[in-house]
């Protein structure tokens, strides 16, 4: 196969180069035989697939497709999925099959992709590594001996080692910006509200958003114009009309300012990385961007803010899984009691547990006001900071992560030190805004992440200074070896 | 020692609403367990919220209803607790700001004086489910789908001091939920349901006791009883020496006891917290102007209405404003009747109240319709028909033995004799075949008045005019 990119594929379909049932069957055979290696996709779905890829030829050859009709695409195992296990990478889900789709797998029916397969995440998404599922960790297409972060860890690896051409993933603190970084593939959080909530199973209601993972954001542009919209379904959706993020793409970046704020640049950076970022700004400078120095001085309190927030959430979101209705129930139970505690304890894992037990913590009277509140108020500095900046800046740059990939089990024993690989990411769930993740290049094999932030509802810019970016560099075109 | 009773009241009114709070489920009452919850009422993974903008509505008129103050920007939260019965493993209700403020309700007490209850507040919040624990064997059964049903939660002030004073603030808010409709304030069904806090104190404390919360009454019979139980046992308790423990208890009916259900310690901390699933519920304005123009006449009003424009007691146009179907029907009676409010009240309250209570039939499906009995008052006020004959025309209507009044009249011969001439001839035999009882009336007892009227009447077959009687006989016997 020639072709790398959604744009190609989908040229390709309109023009009969290539059937949807042969494109599907191709990146079928590419599970097969890699994912063994990664443990990518949690459940794949070949006879769904070919049936829906057999649906999409007849569109293609009545003249009825849209641009992403036949294009396989692998959900992360959060969205729930009529018929097919929605397991969210816990036991507790192991057995549950969705009586319903998401609203996000709605319009990508709609929009005639043909799924896979579900992918491989952290539990309930809650990870930076993607080592918390109960399906086992997924390794770095890049490196087998490291993470491919998380929490949509599985979607990140499967695009990135050419399994799938295109993968949702939901961002909580940088569940999708981390591993696209961490993975070397282009991946965007929308600004809260933009992508419907609705059939994603919940962690942080407040924080959560999904989005697209693919190889450029050209391809990114074409699978976010799908899956945006308001839904009557989520009462925090945005009834906002939906640019086609495609059409933007090439406007030029003359006079665009860019301010990279300082607090992402200081201590706990790896300097190779830094270097890398350096780099790409003298890219965006050529290609006529002009370069602030700002500050998001509320940065370093973003963590301790969304480790009482997400959890606080958690707690409350994930009640309804107690072993009565579906899901996990543990043996025997000897009466309600035991059946809460041994279907919870038996049926969640340790990192879900703790998330759990904090935010049950951080909601209890008397410490309510010391913590959730608190946070809260913090959450507005943070927000803040960031209206402050676009006061003078149209994005903000800076590292996706302080790191490459980290060695898995590197680091299971020391939550707060995971925690802090998200240092750069949270603030922008935090405050609600858009924020994508490109390839900036690659140190010692590995690669490096680059995050653009835009204003609130500019997903279109940053699409467009990406795709500029893209059309001068070609890091987003590499394949890791042995794939 | 005297002790006095106090007693806040938390009313639950579930809103007529087609469905539910937050899912397009129904809200019907009675259909198979389970067949009336939708994914989003049993929590699956991935389902969200949306409020049912119907109950916006329905909060702002009984606002208004209330005298309240609305809130602008009220906020939906979530109260956390397990149960098998509450499927997400929370209730969304309202918290910190609830949609309806402040506000007020005027009751009437017995010696027809009016007292203020300040109500503190009113919150929409989701019904939970069912659990059954009977016939499964050892095992309980869910059934979830009164799971979801919008309830408006209305909390008063601990105002009330004694068990009538709770049922007369109950009366007057179930009677103002149904004027607005927003509640069919079915008590069986649990449309309308009442958890009362109970304390007593010494006369003149002004520190209030440790107050029990009564829970699962579903009639006012049965509240009452609840309250002056648990004030009696809280008094007992207190006398010998005891305290009483801040905790729920429940009522039971058939024992007609209360029995504790878990104490304060046992009680579960909410963590209450704003759902982040949910938008401020914002009200503007124009919304509540629009909702207080189409208010239709609420029960104070009406009441005070009848006072004044129909020389009604406090009393008479209490009872006949509790429900509007029953104020509907008095009006028209009175229109028929040729402008005879007294008489209608009297009926209504009277003969008509007691044929419905002994049949056990609503005001709404009486048989006897407002037109007919207005045309019988009217008989009456007309000297066609006296009030006892009236009676039995009314037994006629009642028993469906005839339709028709003028015509009952006429079949039956139950005109009323208004004949001078007739009457005198009547009274002037009777005076003559009972001369020796003339002579003792004339000679001072007085008594024997009553003696001559039953012998006209009953001479007459009722039909005589009991004032011209009364009037034709005094004079004669005076001689």
């Amino acid at each position: 196969m020639n072709y790398k990119f959604i744009t190609e594929f989908s040229n390709a379909l309109h023009t009969k180069k290539i059937s949807s049932v042969e494109l599907t069957r191709y990146f079928l055979d590419r599970i097969k035989k890699f994912d063994k290696q990664l443990n990518s996709f949690i459940t794949v779905c070949e006879d769904e697939a070919l049936k829906e890829a057999k649906k999409a030829d007849e569109l293609l050859a009545k003249g009825q497709a849209h641009a992403l009709t036949g294009i396989p695409i692998a959900h992360k195992d959060i969205f729930c999925t009529q018929g097919i296990k929605t397991s969210c990478g816990s036991k507790m889900l192991d057995n549950f099959i969705s009586p319903y789709d998401a609203t996000v797998v709605k319009k990508f029916k709609e929009a005639g992709t043909v799924l896979l397969g579900k992918t491989n995440m952290d539990e309930f998404a809650m990870g930076s590594s993607n080592e918390n599922s109960f399906y086992g960790p997924v390794k770095n297409p890049w490196d087998l001996s490291v993470v491919p972060g998380g929490s949509s860890g599985g979607s990140a690896a499967a695009v990135a080692a050419h399994l799938a051409p295109a993968a949702t993933g939901t961002d909580t603190g940088g569940s999708i910006r981390q591993p696209a970084g961490l993975c070397g593939i282009t991946g965007i959080k929308p600004t809260y509200g933009r992508v419907s909530r609705y059939g994603m199973i919940a962690f942080a209601s407040s924080l959560d958003q999904g989005g697209p993972f693919a190889r450029s954001a050209a391809d990114v542009a074409l699978l976010l114009n799908a899956m945006s919209g308001f839904d009557e379904h989520d009462s925090t959706s945005v009834n906002k009309v939906v640019p086609d993020y495609s059409s933007t793409l090439d406007q030029p970046l003359n006079g665009l300012r860019i301010g990279l704020p300082k607090e992402y640049f200081g201590k706990g950076l790896d300097p190779e990385i830094s270097k890398l970022i350096h780099e790409a700004v003298e890219e965006f400078k050529k290609l006529g961007a002009t370069i602030h120095e700002i500050n998001l001085p509320n940065t370093e309190l973003s963590i301790p803010a969304y480790y009482v927030v997400a959890p606080a959430e958690c707690s409350s979101n994930l009640a309804r899984f107690d072993g009565v209705r579906y899901g996990y129930r543990c043996d025997n139970p000897k009466d309600l009691e035991d059946l809460y505690k041994r279907s919870r304890s038996e049926g969640f894992g340790s990192e879900v547990k703790r998330r759990i037990m904090i935010g049950t913590y951080a909601l209890s009277a008397g410490y309510y006001d010391a913590y959730y509140l608190k946070a809260q108020k913090i959450r507005c500095l943070i927000r803040n900071d960031f209206v402050e900046a676009f006061k003078k800046v149209d994005i903000i740059l800076g590292p996706t992560s302080p790191t490459t990939a980290f060695k898995i089990g590197e680091k299971v024993d020391d939550p707060v030190s995971m925690y802090l690989s998200d240092i750069y990411t949270i603030a922008v769930n935090l405050a609600g805004l858009p924020g994508i993740s490109i390839p900036a290049g690659f140190v010692n094999k590995l690669p490096v992440g680059m995050q653009l932030i835009a204003n609130y509802f500019e997903e279109g810019r940053l699409l467009n200074v990406a795709h500029r970016f893209q059309t001068v560099t070609d890091w987003h075109t590499k394949i890791p070896e042995g794939f | 020692m005297e002790w006095e009773t106090v007693i806040g009241l938390e009313v639950h009114t579930q809103l007529s609403t087609q469905s539910k709070l937050f899912s397009s489920a129904s809200t019907a009452f009675g259909a198979e367990p389970n067949t009336q919850a939708s994914i989003i009422d049993l929590g699956f993974p991935g389902v969200l919220p949306v409020l049912n903008r119907e109950v916006v509505q329905m909060a702002i008129k009984l606002g208004l209803g209330i005298n309240a103050t609305i809130t602008k920007k009220s906020i939906f939260a979530r109260k956390n607790y397990f149960y098998p019965d509450l499927p997400k493993g929370y209730q969304i209700s309202q918290y910190e700001l609830p949609v309806v403020g402040k506000g007020f309700l005027d009751i009437i007490l017995e010696d027809g004086s009016t007292k203020r209850i300040q109500i503190t507040r009113a919150h929409l919040e989701e019904d939970a489910g069912k659990s059954l624990h009977e016939d499964f064997h050892g095992l309980s059964g869910i059934d979830l789908n009164r799971a979801g049903t919008p309830l408006l939660e209305i909390v008063s002030e601990p105002d009330m001091r004694s068990a009538k004073e709770a049922i007369a603030y109950l009366k007057a808010l179930h009677s103002l939920v149904r004027y607005l409709e927003i509640c069919d304030g079915n008590m069986q069904e649990g449309s309308f349901r009442c958890d009362a806090n109970v304390s007593v104190r010494r006369k003149g404390d002004s520190k209030f006791g440790t107050r029990t919360e009564l829970k699962n009454i579903n009639s006012f019979r049965f509240i009452e009883r609840a309250i002056n139980f648990e004030v009696e046992r809280q008094i007992a308790l207190i006398e010998s020496g005891g305290t009483v423990k801040q905790e729920t208890r429940l009522y039971d009916p058939n024992k007609n006891e209360t029995r504790t259900m878990r104490s304060k310690e046992e009680a579960n901390d909410y963590r209450y917290f704003p759902d982040p699933d949910l938008l401020p519920l914002v009200i503007t304005d124009e919304m509540i102007e629009s909702v207080r123009s189409n208010l239709p006449e609420l029960p104070q009003q009406k009441r005070q209405r009848f006072m004044d424009q129909y020389g009604l007691t406090a009393y008479d146009a209490t009872v006949l404003v509790s429900s509007k179907p029953l104020a509907d029907y008095f009006e028209i009676v009175v229109k028929e009747s040729g402008n005879q409010p007294k008489l209608a009240a009297n009926w209504i309250m009277g003969d008509l109240s007691a044929a419905l209570n002994k049949d056990d039939i609503e005001i709404t499906a009486c048989h006897v319709s407002a037109k007919q009995l207005g045309k019988l008052i009217q008989r009456i006020s007309d000297n066609t028909i006296s009030g006892k004959i009236a009676k039995t025309i009314f037994e006629t209507l009642w028993n469906k033995e005839g339709n028709d009044v003028d015509e009952i009249i006429e079949k039956q011969g139950l005109k009323q004799v208004t004949d001078t001439g007739a009457i005198e001839k009547l009274i002037d035999q009777i005076l003559s075949d009972n001369a020796d009882k003339v002579a003792e009336y004339r000679s001072g007892k007085d008594k024997l008045f009553g003696f001559f009227v039953g012998l006209a009447m009953k001479a007459s077959g009722g039909k005589m005019n009991p004032q011209q009687l009364n009037e034709v006989l005094k004079k004669k016997l005076a001689g």
